[in-house]
């Protein structure tokens, strides 16, 4: 006879566990003399290590859209001792990566490197910080594979209907830049000189490593970036033009050989530093923030009307946004809307049934939890808060009201940010 | 250095375990040993629409996604022309619920008349988004048939054309799972916060008892070794030109494969690579140009694609294209050059490691490969690489007569 435990039952879930609790890993903060805010994660098997130099962008000038965006990818084109070429070569033959990124609200460097190789790569990267010269000929080549790049995007509709909706949502500010070719050719040095010297100073920066960091680690890092990294004369201008969004909320681009319609449909919200911040994105994961969402079963999984559709939040320092993102058949577009518009309204209508909301409870704490893969995403997390002036009470108070906001509260929520006739629409293909 | 236990039920279901404390999750990772390469000619596509009804329900389960994401976890699946893999990542208190999806999904599927409607426009959609809305995005339908010409790599993971994928039927859904999905055609790898003996008793209490079913026994056409030089134009709503140049090589198990992976770094790997330097910021011929190969497990691909600046002609392109290529097959490579793509590799594998998920596929892929060991010999393998192997692989695959090339040319639209 088979022991009981041997009996399968397959039609029966076995028994599971929810998360109560997530471990972060904190950091050791650290000020320079210099301004510079240092946090170190150290945590990990793996002899390496990740370091990010995190500077707030200068005051956006529509005069000069893409000043900044090209300032900071430019970085690594070259400094009076090492050529562009040479940079590359450095950082490639000690196996690191060396990546320049420019994001909404800050932009930075980011170096992965293997421990060992610290002594080599660092001196690069202080190099670059310290005195780049953007020379002409590299400004040259940038500007034409870009342009060229452009080209390339522009003929996909996602990339113009995201576009389209930023310039809608947050007019002509750093959130709603819509670069045209002809902008790079306005592009140059001197301008970029002055930019890199007020951004890349070290009390505009914030340092921010995780890996295996011991006390000798930590003592190289701080040591190259302490004295031989001065601020400039100027302080950094990170203040900010106020966001203007559109009057008008409908925009559609019309493709005529379109096989699909890119549609982008949201408004601007709260972001993080606002106390519903977490119940809203309980909402948004049931909406659309996960395979099994109402986006997902209904236009997807129901309809076949698209590969894919997601709802997201964005957290800026401005503002946020909640918004709707899909590709779908050009001849089901008008169709898909409506479901949207349907899936959205519902939230109002309806109380979300608790069995329903359970899963998301579930789902969104597993994922919590699935996120702190490595030391650099703990780091992440530590991202998060800290540009947004939080602490972190704020993941405790996240998991709270992930664990107990109620159907009710979630409705009320609904009335307020998701009213679905205040959304901005853009459309890209056939409608 | 990537440890793991090893184990066989006696249904054939090979399996392997990875103990890695220092996450609080669990992966189960599925490869079964199927692609693209295993389809009909008249039906292709079919393994990639399957993957999408294996989420349809199975003969105990109605809904696989739901109980999942209830217990904290997520899924996703992916299909190549060699093999089709499906992994879940949740909280390894609840690794449980894992194997009771996927052995469920392993013993029968529900087959569904509407899932497979549904997921046909689902796919179907799939290909217009990804193949057909986007420029270029054909690049690969016509690419695989001038490089193959007998083995079924000559269609993409989509599929031919959309009425394949129209014409799918309930009975070739069954036939197929009958076919390809059972324990002897599967690797499944459990690791994160896990035992092995916990992983042990869960394996043959789930999977145990499921029939190991046929073995299927694959004889493809192998693809002849090529002996004229292959070009195609297209000319498309493309906003600039594009330049493709595919070569065939050895196949994943070949020795030689290790000297093209790192010929293909010294080529583009990072901003500091030859082509990358010379064609795109020395010579101004290309605003990005990049080498890559297939990676297949038959005869692969080793791939060129550039775009060219507007006022290159195609023709300069290509020839600075093979101007690069003549130069390695005739000088040599300086040590500087080789250390460096070394290096390189060295600390790729070594940041890998930070990923319980890759290093889950990666134990999959490479016991598929014949052993999951090997996957700890890989930077021995390309340390062990010399310049002048790298000259001989130059030489043996970058000729004319095996190489096919295709030109988009864009067709100016306002």
């Amino acid at each position: 006879m088979p022991n009981d435990q041997m009996i399968l039952h397959r039609k029966t879930a076995p028994e599971f566990k929810t998360v109560d609790h997530v471990n972060l890993v904190k950091p050791v903060h650290q000020k320079l003399d210099n301004g510079c805010n240092v946090f170190c994660f150290n945590s990990g098997d793996q002899e390496l290590v990740r370091i990010e130099w995190v500077f707030s962008n200068l005051r956006f000038n529509p005069a000069k859209p893409l000043l900044n965006a090209a300032t900071v990818n430019m970085l690594t084109e070259g400094t009076t001792s090492l050529s562009s070429t040479e940079i590359a070569d450095k950082i490639d033959f000690y196996g690191a990566f060396l990546q320049v990124d420019y994001g909404h609200d800050h932009s930075q460097v980011i170096l992965y490197s293997l421990n060992k190789h610290l002594h080599h790569t660092l001196p690069v990267v202080l190099d670059i910080l310290t005195d780049s010269i953007f020379p002409a000929r590299e400004l040259e080549t940038f500007v034409r594979n870009q342009q060229q790049k452009l080209q390339v995007s522009l003929q996909k509709n996602d990339f113009m209907a995201r576009r389209l909706y930023n310039k809608a949502l947050y007019g002509d500010t750093i959130y709603g830049l819509c670069a045209e070719c002809d902008d790079y050719n306005a592009l140059n040095r001197e301008d970029m000189q002055a930019h890199f010297k007020e951004m890349i100073q070290p009390s505009n920066c914030t340092l921010i490593m995780a890996g295996k960091i011991e006390k000798d680690t930590q003592e190289l890092v701080t040591n190259t970036f302490d004295k031989a990294w001065t601020n400039a004369e100027k302080k950094a201008d990170i203040s900010q033009p106020e966001l203007q969004s559109s009057t008008e909320h409908f925009y559609f681009t019309k493709k005529p050989d379109a096989l699909q319609s890119a549609i982008r449909m949201g408004r601007r919200i709260i972001n993080r530093t606002h106390p519903d911040f977490p119940a809203l994105q309980v909402l948004n994961t049931v909406l659309g923030g996960y395979f099994g969402s109402r986006l997902m079963a209904n236009i997807r999984e129901d309809k076949g009307y698209t590969y894919g559709i997601g709802s997201g939040m964005t957290s800026l320092k401005q503002t946020g946004s909640i918004f709707i993102a899909t590709e779908v058949g050009a001849d089901v577009c008008k169709a898909a809307i409506t479901e949207i518009e349907k899936e959205v309204n519902k939230l109002r209508a309806e109380l979300i049934p608790e069995e329903e909301l359970s899963l998301v409870r579930n789902f969104m704490l597993g994922s919590l939890l699935g996120s702190l893969e490595n030391v650099f995403s703990h780091a992440d997390k530590f991202k998060n808060l800290y540009f947004s002036g939080l602490d972190y009470d704020y993941y405790d108070r996240y998991i709270e009201i992930v664990k107990t906001v109620s159907a009710a509260e979630l409705k009320s929520l609904a009335e307020q940010y998701l009213d679905s006739s205040q959304f901005y629409k853009v459309i890209v293909g056939k409608y | 250095m990537v440890k793991f236990n090893r184990f066989t039920l006696d249904n054939g279901l090979r399996v392997i375990v990875h103990e890695d404390s220092t996450t609080p999750m669990a992966v189960l990772n599925i490869l079964y040993d199927v692609g693209a390469r295993d389809e009909d000619p008249g039906q292709t596509g079919f393994a990639h629409l399957f993957e999408h009804l294996m989420f349809g329900g199975s003969v105990n389960i109605p809904d696989y996604d739901q109980p999942l994401q209830r217990v904290g976890g997520e899924n996703n699946a992916f299909t190549s022309n060699d093999i089709t893999n499906y992994y879940i990542t949740l909280p390894s208190a609840n690794i449980e619920t894992a194997f009771w999806l996927e052995s469920d999904r392993m013993l029968s599927l529900a087959f569904s008349k509407k899932s497979l409607e549904v997921q046909r426009n689902v796919v179907i959609e799939e290909f217009k988004q990804r193949y057909l809305n986007q420029p270029y995005g054909d690049v690969w339908l016509h690419l695989r048939p001038m490089v193959y010409k007998n083995h079924p790599y000559q269609w993409a993971t989509i599929g031919k054309e959309i009425k394949h994928i129209e014409d799918a039927k309930i009975e070739d859904v069954k036939a197929f799972f009958k076919k390809h999905y059972n324990p002897q055609n599967a690797i499944m790898v459990v690791g994160g916060d896990v035992k092995t003996e916990e992983v042990k008793q869960m394996a043959e209490k789930w999977f145990g008892p499921i029939p190991a079913g046929e073995k299927y026994h694959r004889n493809l056409p192998q693809e002849p070794d090529q002996h004229e030089e292959r070009r195609e134009t297209v000319t498309a709503k493309v906003p600039l030109n594009d330049v493709y140049i595919a070569f065939q090589m050895g196949g994943r198990l070949d020795e030689q494969y290790y000297v093209c992976e790192l010929m293909s770094d010294i080529l583009s790997r990072g901003n500091s690579s030859r082509l990358y330097r010379k064609l795109v910021r020395e010579k101004h011929l290309f605003s990005e140009i990049h080498a890559y190969m297939s990676g297949s497990l038959d005869k692969g691909m080793f791939v060129f694609e550039g775009k060219p600046l507007e006022n290159v002609s195609v023709e300069t392109a290509e020839a600075a294209i093979w101007e690069e290529l003549e130069r390695l097959k005739t000088e040599d490579i300086p040590d500087h050059e080789l250390t460096k793509v070394k290096n390189k590799t060295e600390s790729t594998m070594i940041f890998s490691e930070m990923s319980l998920l890759d290093k889950a596929m990666n134990l999959a892929s490479f016991e598929l490969l014949g052993d999951a060991g090997l996957m700890n010999e890989e930077t021995g393998k390309y340390l062990a690489v010399t310049g002048e192997e790298i000259k001989q692989q130059a030489n043996k695959i970058f000729r004319r007569d095996n190489s096919s090339t295709l030109i988009y040319l864009a067709e100016k639209v306002a």
